[in-house]
């Protein structure tokens, strides 16, 4: 049965269904027990689950997240909540220099079923050490998944995916996002890693992004069919691995491709992006891939500031203007 | 009711926490059989660890802080800080009205209840040894005298704060009052403060070829402690001989965390130096006069030695972690236990009982707090919001690409041009 939910329900759900069904399964994290979770993603877990397997962890995130790799080595499944991903950068050694190599260094003998998630992104002028989007700096790494839901069916389905996969996952969710609301089924279901989707079909321009942005992405298509420019949004779901096909598809048909990223600029998402783009579909293009990123400077808090820098609806609708030869 | 200044009134009321009812004594143990002046050496003990004692392994007997002063500070001076405590008391909550109205954003935390901590702290240092705190920073920032007008700027996210507005409540930084910032990553200041004290031992004694003078003062939330850059700073600090005393400011929780749930040695954390070869000390931070009398002799010992320190500081805040939190992790009971232990009272009944002030100069005091507080809101309201071309301002000290360069926020310029024409 589909009902309305909220994003932060959904992603419990996945973390659920999976702990009912896997007891190797177990979620840890900053005051994700006794406080229900810093943004209410696991309120009602340490009730059905108890302290084993619902741990609330002191602040030391190289610790538990170094605690939670080693679990995971020796064959649980963790799913470790940052309460921001801006605050995974205490824990850059394990998450970044232990899990996603775990496989590798150990000649294929073990690897590290793992999930990090919590909320990456601007959450609202937290100011420039709490406004992290982490894709571009951790997407570089090879031997980890990324997965960004844009909406709450997503964040179920690709969360489940993500416990079940043998690999480490990184869950980027948006604290914006977390009470947004949308239909999701009741029963468990699997999206699978690394397909994006077309949440708008056009014919103009294609517009490719990740995460919270694809609703700026959304909002500038909009804006712009009322100017008669026909845009195609895709939405990644998955930043690692990238669905270069669904994206390539989209370009050969429109010859225009503008992406939408909200990380810094440079060697990001969107820069990979555009590349492929670029090699995949360098005779259909009309103009070069144009870019749309956070401004190439540390987050502020000043309300108009924060606002300016993120990549919003007007820099997107510039920038597909532009692309097009509409400007 | 009555202060009992210089003792050790380490009692009820106490966090929700069994633990931390068996609090270390404030004064350290160990042979204090005569009287330690200000700048005395501390008093030494043997410290058994185990079946081996520390001189079975060859160490160094372990170093004690110094005891606290009886002393209480002249009237003149205990005004002062009474006066800072209730600039802060009333900047936070015109803060909180702030928020409440939308004219200040992102997360908020208040220093409401732990007022004593950083007026004691700050009033026991000289003004030039460096400060640097965690993102509850308003108190420690008005207690080194920065201008509420700025801070409230910077609430607001005006261009007139003192980080023009791009850092808002958890970065305040004066650098010309040795204010060396709010930080928001939980321990990320542990670190600096250790550098902090490396720079100002490092140019007294290698560039000046002097003494050490200058002693940091690095203060951290009870959560903080259990990050690894807290260790590795204490660490730092002991081996290279740092002049940093870290205070944590133990109120009894990190967010909805009773200390004793995320902390081993919860009830006796001033013991974390052991390991560190660290003095350490145990300090009622409801009491300004109390904190004053144990701080003193240490900083004065920290600057003449040109070594570290660590403090449980003990304290309560008394509103939630953030304007977020509802606070359901604890009692009511509990709540106004401490509230009766109001650092702000508690300065007052000292000074109405000595004669030194009366109730009607106190409310005197408040009126004039209240009327500078209200004219810092109006001024910040009238401070325009940042330009746009603000957002590539201060990113790099020079000139390049999209970037403009820096410059000092507006108040340090009004300031040197004031000294320019003074
Ligand atoms: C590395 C990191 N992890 C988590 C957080 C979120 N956070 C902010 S304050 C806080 C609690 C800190 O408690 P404590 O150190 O006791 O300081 P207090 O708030 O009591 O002053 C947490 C978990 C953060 N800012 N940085
Ligand atoms: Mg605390």
């Amino acid at each position: 049965m589909v009902r309305e939910i909220e994003f932060r329900d959904a992603l419990r759900e996945a973390m659920s269904d999976a702990m009912r069904d896997d007891k190797r399964v177990f979620l840890c994290g900053e005051e994700v027990a006794q406080y229900n979770g810093a943004y209410k993603v696991s309120r009602g877990m340490l009730e059905e689950f108890g302290p084993r397997r619902v741990i609330d962890t002191p602040i030391s995130e190289s610790g538990f997240a170094g605690m939670a790799i080693g679990a995971a080595m020796l064959g649980l499944r963790p799913i470790v909540e940052f309460m921001s991903w801006s605050f995974s950068l205490v824990a850059a050694d394990p998450i970044l220099n232990n899990a996603p190599k775990m496989l590798y260094m150990s000649g294929g003998q073990l690897g590290c079923p793992i999930v990090f998630r919590g909320n990456d992104g601007a959450g609202g002028q937290l100011g420039s050490t709490h406004s992290w989007c982490v894709e571009s700096l951790y997407a570089n790494v090879p031997g980890l998944k990324m997965i960004i839901p844009s909406n709450p069916y997503d964040a179920k389905g690709l969360l489940s995916s993500a416990i079940k996969d043998d690999n480490p996952v990184f869950c980027l969710e948006s604290e914006r996002m977390l009470a947004l609301k949308g239909d999701v089924p009741e029963e468990a279901y699997d999206i699978p890693i690394g397909k994006a989707v077309v949440r708008r079909p056009g014919t103009d321009c294609t517009i490719v992004s990740f995460g919270r942005p694809v609703h700026f992405a959304m909002e500038a298509a909009e804006t712009l069919a009322a100017e008669g420019i026909d845009c195609e949004v895709i939405d990644g779901r998955s930043i690692k691995p990238l669905d270069r096909e669904t994206i390539a598809a989209s370009v050969r048909k429109t010859n225009y491709c503008v992406v939408v990223d909200q990380s810094w600029s440079f060697s990001s998402v969107g820069s990979e992006v555009a590349a492929e783009v670029h090699r995949l579909c360098f005779d259909d293009l009309d103009n070069h891939v144009h870019r749309v990123h956070n401004d190439d400077v540390p987050a502020p808090y000043a309300w108009n500031l924060e606002q300016e820098m993120l990549p919003n609806t007007r820099k997107i609708c510039e920038a597909v203007r532009a692309c097009t030869y509409n400007a | 009711m009555a202060i009992l200044a210089g003792s050790a009134r380490l009692k009820e009321p106490t966090f929700g926490r069994q633990e931390t009812m068996t609090m270390a004594p404030s004064t350290p143990p160990g042979d204090h059989s005569t009287p330690a002046a200000a700048d005395a050496a501390p008093d030494t003990q043997d410290t058994v660890h185990g079946p081996a004692s520390a001189a079975a392994y060859g160490q160094q007997p372990r170093v004690v802080a110094p005891r606290p002063l009886n002393s209480t500070p002249p009237p003149d001076t205990l005004k002062q800080w009474l006066r800072d405590m209730m600039l802060i008391r009333e900047f936070e909550i015109r803060s909180m009205q702030a928020y409440q109205n939308k004219l200040a954003g992102g997360f908020l935390h208040v220093y409401n209840g732990q007022e004593a901590v950083a007026v004691g702290c700050i009033g026991a240092a000289k003004h030039k040894d460096p400060v640097v705190t965690a993102y509850r920073d308003h108190g420690h920032a008005l207690a080194r005298g920065m201008d509420p007008k700025v801070g409230m700027a910077e609430l607001f996210g005006r261009i007139g704060g003192c980080a023009k507005g791009k850092g808002g409540s958890m970065h305040f930084f004066d650098a010309n009052n040795q204010m060396y910032g709010g930080h928001g990553i939980v321990g990320a200041q542990t670190p600096l403060g250790a550098g902090l004290a490396f720079a100002t031992k490092y140019e007294d004694e290698v560039i000046n070829g002097g003494d050490n003078t200058r002693v940091s003062l690095c203060f951290l939330g009870d959560g903080a402690i259990n990050q690894g850059a807290f260790h590795e700073a204490l660490n730092l600090a002991s081996v290279l001989s740092l002049p940093v005393i870290f205070v944590i400011e133990n109120n009894g929780y990190s967010m909805g965390t009773a200390t004793a749930r995320g902390t081993a040695g919860a009830g006796h954390l001033e013991d974390k130096a052991i390991g560190y070869d660290m003095c350490s000390t145990t300090i009622d931070g409801m009491d300004v006069i109390t904190v004053w009398q144990a701080m003193k002799p240490l900083i004065d010992w920290c600057r003449e030695h040109s070594k570290p320190a660590l403090v449980d500081m003990q304290c309560y805040r008394f509103k939630g972690h953030s304007m977020s939190d509802p606070r359901k992790y604890r009692s009511h009971d509990e709540e106004h236990g401490w509230e009766s232990e109001d650092p702000i009272g508690r300065l007052a009944n000292h000074l109405t009982e000595t004669g030194a002030m009366t109730a009607d100069d106190i409310k005197a005091m408040g009126k004039t707090i209240r009327g500078e507080i209200r004219a810092a809101v109006d001024w910040a309201k009238a401070s325009p919001e940042p330009g746009i071309e603000e957002l590539h301002h201060d990113v790099y000290t020079d000139t390049w690409g999209p970037y403009t360069g820096t410059s000092l926020p507006e108040f340090m310029q009004r300031r040197a041009s004031d000294r320019g024409n003074g």
